[in-house]
């Protein structure tokens, strides 16, 4: 009998220990820049740092936001410009420090400190106030009704931890900055940080006080992360079962990928969209007709079936499909028409075409650089003469931000969801805070009037008439010819439940195993 | 002796100077320091004060003497990207660069001068022809090939090898060593051969044919003769004097391991110099990029001084200096 007893529990034990640890090996094709939460904002960044750090809410799984660290949020009723946030009680750090409202008020001053990356998406907040022990108040300069949406990458540090390590303000990356919280880590997160080594090995263990315990499956119990840059060889990683989970697998293998047993391929719409953006201030393509003729010359759905290999949502508009404002109507692509291009053309005086540059990146989006070369294909047969400049995105990006190129590919995502993101960086007129990444010379100022208006309208039917409104002048202008979305695809074991992110972010305590 | 050590020493030095100098035109005009520090919002008032606190004003020979002046203190600034001392962040990836190239000349020693030897010996046999038609692979498939070719070999199909990463490394506080633990020599394998194929085919082939050449001489035809055996004719007679040119080229040949170990180490996320240098090259993190260019630099001219004065000890005429004049 107790022999019996013994076999039994030692088989239990077996089971549970099993059932227990559960490690998840992770790779993707790039690391984490800093550990410090707020001194980057850039994906893989991000990524890591959800692990650890929490924000007063987060997007899920599938992008829609949850509370996280605060549990009710609203506009005040008598005064819209101050967001109440009730907070989560009974969380603690990794260190086992309390957590309340004087550290989100510290964190997001510290977020919005000299050096931080991630001020400008604080620039409306005003002040943050704390309430009680588990209430904040954040005023914002005029009515912000988007505030939530800014705050899904605005990671909560504790203050205390803070002091007594001397990193009161993010570290400056661009100057070489370093701090104690760039390899160190204090977070409410449902991981915290074992080891790190920058570029090779980042592990990772759950938090036993996690108070997300209940509420998220929470079957990972390690994390070990490894950044593999070759993607011939991260995909070799996961085939031959040294990694469990990796992101950006590469187009050409996800066949390889979907077809090895043991393994399988989870795919879902990238909330980034790729275009082409057109000077419309000098040369040939400041014509209407032209930009007309080279919009409707793109074959996007022969790029989706020869260079995406399926892997692309065609589109008609700059804006991935989550994003406030999307209609089916903006996503219909224009059908590809040669001859009536060619008419185009002819009526613009470009009958004999033009030659122009393409300055494109070679290491940013996917296949970025064959997209580009088919478009050129395209062009030259309605006689345009496109020069392909394919560049590193280090020198890419200060071409096609710069307004040196009258023709360049642009990759362009949507952190807060909401057109209002798009329009500030890309139509508004190229100023000293807004239209940084609009080199292509469009400017109307009563497009920039209604974009400035929707930052304080409260009035979400009135807003979004204003959106569709500006919508309806950027696709009457073209200074962008859309392509299509990005698809993500995530390549794992077959035991493992996980859903693609429509942000590329994973979030390991939603992680479950078959 | 001392003169002829004393000239390689100049030689070496001037060879360094010059290097640091496109270092140093790389690191001043490239990427213009003050741009990457300041951010496009700075004043020019901000950025007058940060070109004289960096002493960008200065004569250029002048900042050129104090960027020499402070890669002699390992003084590079810091990374941009990394947010570390530059010195500090080599000083940590070094190790697996050094252990992987190492690993790598032996590997390559070894197997070339063995299979160098026996193809030499045993001319016209069906093991001969075989290693000298596969020898050919190793010279011209790329690096990268060959890397992702075992990849799918020894990890994909057979499951024996890792395929990314250096395995477990125990950390000696001032080196971190793969030797040490199983998995950290696993990993050790597939990039060594990677990076050592080319190597080993060269030093074979050169292996072969300076035994040939030496096989026809007559000192060897009258060991022969005296009935030596042919051990000993092989290994005491012949072996000696090959080994001049076979050094030479395994001595300069590890410079290009350590300069080259770029692509073999990115097609293996092997966390070296080489793929610090090619996120630096990504991230147009100059002080690191600079900071390499001087250091691969400084292993050539090491190991071309280290060769020829490793000349010296084994060819007793130039220890003479008998050939001073040739030199």
């Amino acid at each position: 009998m107790l022999k019996h007893l013994l076999v039994s529990a030692a088989i239990l034990s077996v089971s549970l220990t099993s059932a227990s640890a559960e490690t998840i090996r992770w790779a993707r094709a790039g690391d984490s820049i800093t550990m410090d939460p707020h001194a980057q904002n850039e994906g893989p960044t991000h990524t890591l740092s959800h692990q650890i750090y929490d924000s007063l809410l987060q997007r899920d799984m599938a992008g829609s936001i949850i509370p996280s660290l605060a549990t009710e949020w609203t506009a005040l009723p008598n005064n819209p410009s101050v967001w109440r946030f009730k907070l989560r009680q009974g969380v603690t750090f990794h260190d086992g420090a309390k957590f309340d409202s004087e550290d989100v008020v510290f964190s997001l001053n510290r977020a919005k400190a000299d050096g931080s990356e991630m001020k400008e998406l604080l620039s409306s907040v005003k002040e943050v106030r704390a309430v009680d022990a588990y209430t904040v108040d954040i005023e914002t300069n005029g009515a912000n009704p988007l505030l939530v949406n800014n705050l899904t990458n605005m990671f909560i540090m504790d203050k205390g931890w803070s002091e007594s390590n001397n990193v009161m303000t993010p570290h400056d990356v661009a100057k070489g900055e370093t701090n104690f919280a760039t390899m160190n880590t204090n977070g409410t997160g449902a991981f915290m940080l074992v080891s790190r080594a920058v570029d090779e090995k980042t592990i990772l263990k759950a938090n036993p006080n996690y108070w997300g315990k209940d509420i998220y499956p929470n079957q990972v119990t390690e994390i070990i992360y490894t950044p593999i840059q070759s993607s011939a060889t991260r995909v070799a990683a996961l085939l031959s079962g040294e990694v469990d989970l990796i992101q950006d697998v590469p187009v050409q293998d996800l066949g390889r990928v979907e077809s090895s047993s043991g393994l399988k391929l989870a795919t879902a719409a990238q909330n980034r969209v790729i275009f082409l953006g057109v000077d419309t201030a000098n040369g040939p393509t400041a014509d209407l007709r032209v930009r007309q003729a080279m919009n409707i010359a793109i074959n996007r759905d022969s790029i989706k079936k020869v260079v995406m290999r399926g892997q692309s949502d065609p589109t008609g508009v700059i804006m991935p499909p989550f994003v406030n404002g999307w209609t089916e109507d903006l996503n219909k692509y224009p059908k590809y028409d040669v001859k009536m291009a060619k008419d185009l053309m002819a009526q613009a005086g470009y009958s004999n075409g033009f030659d122009i540059v393409l300055n494109c990146p070679n290491d940013r989006y996917v296949n970025d650089e064959a997209i580009c070369q088919a478009v050129v294909g395209m062009m030259a047969q309605i006689g345009i003469n496109v020069t392909l400049d394919a560049k590193p995105k280090a020198q890419h990006f200060p071409i096609a931000k710069g307004g040196e190129s009258d023709f360049y590919m642009l990759g362009w995502g949507v952190p807060t969801f909401d057109s209002h993101y798009i329009f500030n960086f890309l139509v508004h007129t190229q100023t000293e805070n807004r239209g940084s990444w609009n080199p292509t010379g469009y400017s109307n100022a009563d497009v920039d009037a209604m974009i400035v208006s929707l930052e304080s309208e409260t009035d979400l039917a009135k807003r979004d008439a204003t959106i569709a409104k500006i919508w309806a002048e950027v696709q009457k202008a073209q200074m962008y010819l859309p392509i299509h979305n990005q698809v993500l695809n995530w390549g794992m074991r077959d035991n493992i439940e996980f859903d693609v992110q429509p942000e590329d972010q994973p979030h390991f305590q939603f992680l479950k195993f078959k | 002796m001392l003169i002829i050590i004393l000239r390689r020493l100049l030689q070496a030095v001037m060879v360094l100077l010059f290097v640091a100098l496109i270092s140093f035109l790389i690191f001043r005009f490239v990427g213009n320091p003050v741009e990457s520090l300041l951010g496009q919002e700075a004043t020019v008032a901000q950025r007058a004060a940060l070109e004289d606190a960096l002493g960008l004003n200065d004569p250029i020979y002048e900042q050129y003497a104090n960027f020499v002046w402070r890669a002699l203190q390992f003084d590079f600034g810091n990374s941009y990207r990394g947010a570390l001392p530059v010195a500090e962040l080599i000083a940590l990836r070094l190790p697996a660069t050094l252990e992987l190239a190492i690993t790598s000349a032996i590997f390559a020693v070894i197997f070339g001068v063995i299979t160098g030897i026996y193809t030499a010996i045993n001319r016209g046999s069906m093991m001969t022809n075989f290693i000298l038609s596969t020898s050919l692979v190793g010279v011209s498939l790329p690096t990268f090939l060959i890397g992702v070719l075992l990849i799918w070999l020894f990890s994909v199909e057979l499951n024996w090898l890792p395929s990314f990463g250096r395995g477990e490394v125990v950390d000696l506080g001032w080196w971190t060593t793969g030797y040490l633990t199983v998995s950290g020599l696993k990993s050790l394998i597939l990039p060594s051969i990677t990076l050592g194929l080319y190597q080993m085919t060269l030093i074979m082939r050169l292996t072969r044919a300076e035994m040939l050449e030496v096989l026809r001489q007559d000192y060897i035809r009258l060991a022969v003769a005296l009935g030596q055996s042919k051990r000993q004719v092989y290994f005491f007679h012949a072996l000696p004097n090959i080994l001049i040119p076979v050094i030479t080229i395994t001595g300069l040949q590890l410079g290009s391991v350590i300069a080259f170990a770029i692509i073999t180490e990115t097609v293996f996320q092997w966390p070296g110099v080489g793929l610090l240098f090619i996120n630096a090259v990504y991230f147009v993190d100059i002080p690191v990029m600079s900071a390499y260019l001087l250091l691969v630099g400084f292993a050539f001219v090491v190991i071309n001084l280290v060769v020829d004065l490793l000349y010296l000890l084994i060819d007793p005429r130039l220890r003479d200096g008998q050939l001073r004049k040739e030199v």
